[in-house]
């Protein structure tokens, strides 16, 4: 049976193989989205009858999914779908600062209007007009209530470039926290090995504070991979997690340059292998660029960490280029 | 007589045996091809209804099942060799796990009997 799909006065059948959202965007509604591939959540809606299926609310909060809410960028109905009008409920924000801290990389501190509840290393969508986007946590509710994100500006970036120019005091819009990027208690003493690419580092320093806040006593290793070693950023910070105990390690890692005391250079997968032959028993974060996230997901794998045992939020972004938008055609079952 | 799977200890025995029968999948360079999946926990999922099925755990599965999952698999060419080699990782990681020899023919066996489903042939060929 061919999917169909209703939303107010939009009534549509849906084209073999055809995702809700493309879908609903053929249909001239206006739903944001970005990846496109169920990671970033900025898609979601609710149902509010119908089975928008399984795969639609993978990675969503269970109290999300009882609600019917879902992804349309991973909907593939087989029956006929009611969509309830409006956006998911957001909180407001202000933005409080905005500083360069590394090349194109701006951490931007965020004042919700009211608390969120998250634990570092998971993310929130941020709303921006009709924009919507997935930012990873660097900061912890232990360090008050202001949330803190690391945004690589994209060169051709609405989001990015907007937050980068963007003045204190700047309202926004924050849906949130999702994702399983983060520590979880009750095996202080096991080893942890975080990788992360450009400003994948964002949830990798929280999840590191959030590990040691919570009285972690098990080796920590934390390595951020850069094109250059320009590309390195809080590094003073990181450096400064390093003490005598050996238990904190922190390794760069750049495609290009000249090694030293500290600096890999290399590939990241390999470098990673290299220098942690066996993750047996290990938990492991992996944040960034999706084509190093898989690889080093398969690898930490096949190095003897359990599948359980690794976490990972591959940064996904829109294509390019953006898929055309076709003339709103209606079209009536 | 108790299954197999619960001798081994339910569902978390058989995460532990995924992670192992997974692995030694994704070593061996004539499966690695069928099984790399991107989405890895989909691909794991897929295994421990597997692993579920052929240690008598509570599966739900018919051979229409059986042969809808692998049709696509059967058409990019995977055959007997490929089923053989599953079959060895499979006795591969009981023994990993101290599983019996006995036990593992009575695994083997069930697995045998699917595979005219996976291969997508009729049970007479
Ligand atoms: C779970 C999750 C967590 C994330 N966390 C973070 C985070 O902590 N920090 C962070 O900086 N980002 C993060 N991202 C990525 C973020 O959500 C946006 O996708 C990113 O900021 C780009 O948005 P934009 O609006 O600036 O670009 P868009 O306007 O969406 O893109 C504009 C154009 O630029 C292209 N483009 C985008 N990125 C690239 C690229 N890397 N190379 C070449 N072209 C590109 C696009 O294809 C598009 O055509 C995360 C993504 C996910 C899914
Ligand atoms: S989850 Fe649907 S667009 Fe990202």
């Amino acid at each position: 049976m061919t999917g169909r799909i209703r939303r107010g006065n939009l009534d549509l059948v849906l084209e073999p193989g055809e995702t809700a959202l493309e879908g609903l965007l053929r249909g001239g509604a206006a739903v944001p989205s970005s990846c496109r591939a169920g990671a970033c959540q900025a898609c979601m809606l609710r149902a509010v009858s119908g089975d928008p299926g399984s795969l639609a609310q993978q990675g969503l909060a269970p109290a999300l999914r009882e609600q019917g809410w879902f992804l349309p960028c991973m909907s593939r109905p087989t029956g006929e779908l009611v969509i309830q009008e409006g956006p998911p409920p957001a909180i407001a924000a202000s933005i409080a600062e905005v500083t360069e801290i590394g090349p194109a990389i701006v951490r931007v501190r965020l004042e919700p209007d009211e608390e969120l509840s998250y634990r570092p290393g998971q993310y929130v969508q941020l709303i921006q007009g009709d924009q919507v986007r997935a930012y990873s946590l660097a900061s912890s509710p232990a360090e008050g209530r202001a949330l803190e994100l690391h945004v690589r500006v994209h060169r051709q970036g609405r989001m990015s470039r907007w937050l980068a120019a963007a003045a204190p005091g700047t309202r926004v819009g924050l849906r949130g926290p999702a994702g399983a990027c983060f520590y979880t208690e009750g095996r202080p003493e096991q080893p942890l090995l975080l990788v992360g690419t450009g400003t994948g580092l964002a949830p990798l320093r929280g999840i590191a504070h959030d590990a040691r806040r919570r009285g972690h006593t098990g080796p920590i290793a934390l390595i951020h991979g850069a094109r250059d070693p320009a590309g390195f950023y809080l590094v003073d910070e990181l450096k400064g997690m390093v003490d005598g105990s050996g238990n904190f390690r922190y390794v760069q890692c750049a495609m290009s340059g000249e090694p030293s005391e500290g600096l890999e250079i290399g590939d990241l997968t390999q470098v990673t292998l290299r220098l942690f032959p066996s993750l047996k028993g290990w938990r492991v974060f992996l944040c960034g660029s999706p084509d190093r996230v898989n690889a080093l997901k398969k690898q930490c794998f096949l190095r003897g960490a359990g599948l359980k045992d690794i976490s990972a939020d591959a940064f996904l972004t829109a294509e390019m280029p953006p898929p055309p938008l076709r003339t709103p055609a209606n079209r009536t079952a | 007589m108790t299954s197999l799977y619960d001798e081994l200890g339910g569902a978390v025995a058989i995460d532990a045996a995924v992670d192992i029968f997974y692995r030694k999948v994704m070593a061996d360079d004539l499966l690695a091809p069928f099984f790399d999946d991107v989405d890895m926990e989909r691909q794991a999922a897929k295994q421990k209804a597997f692993l579920t099925m052929v240690t008598g755990g509570p599966a739900h599965y018919t051979g229409r099942d059986m042969r809808r999952a692998h049709a696509h698999l059967v058409a990019e060419g995977i055959g007997d060799a490929h089923f053989d080699a599953v079959v060895g990782h499979l006795a591969g990681t009981l023994k990993e796990l101290g599983v019996s020899d006995d036990k593992i023919a009575r695994v083997g066996a069930l697995a045998e009997s699917v595979r005219n489903d996976v291969l997508n042939r009729d049970p007479a060929v």
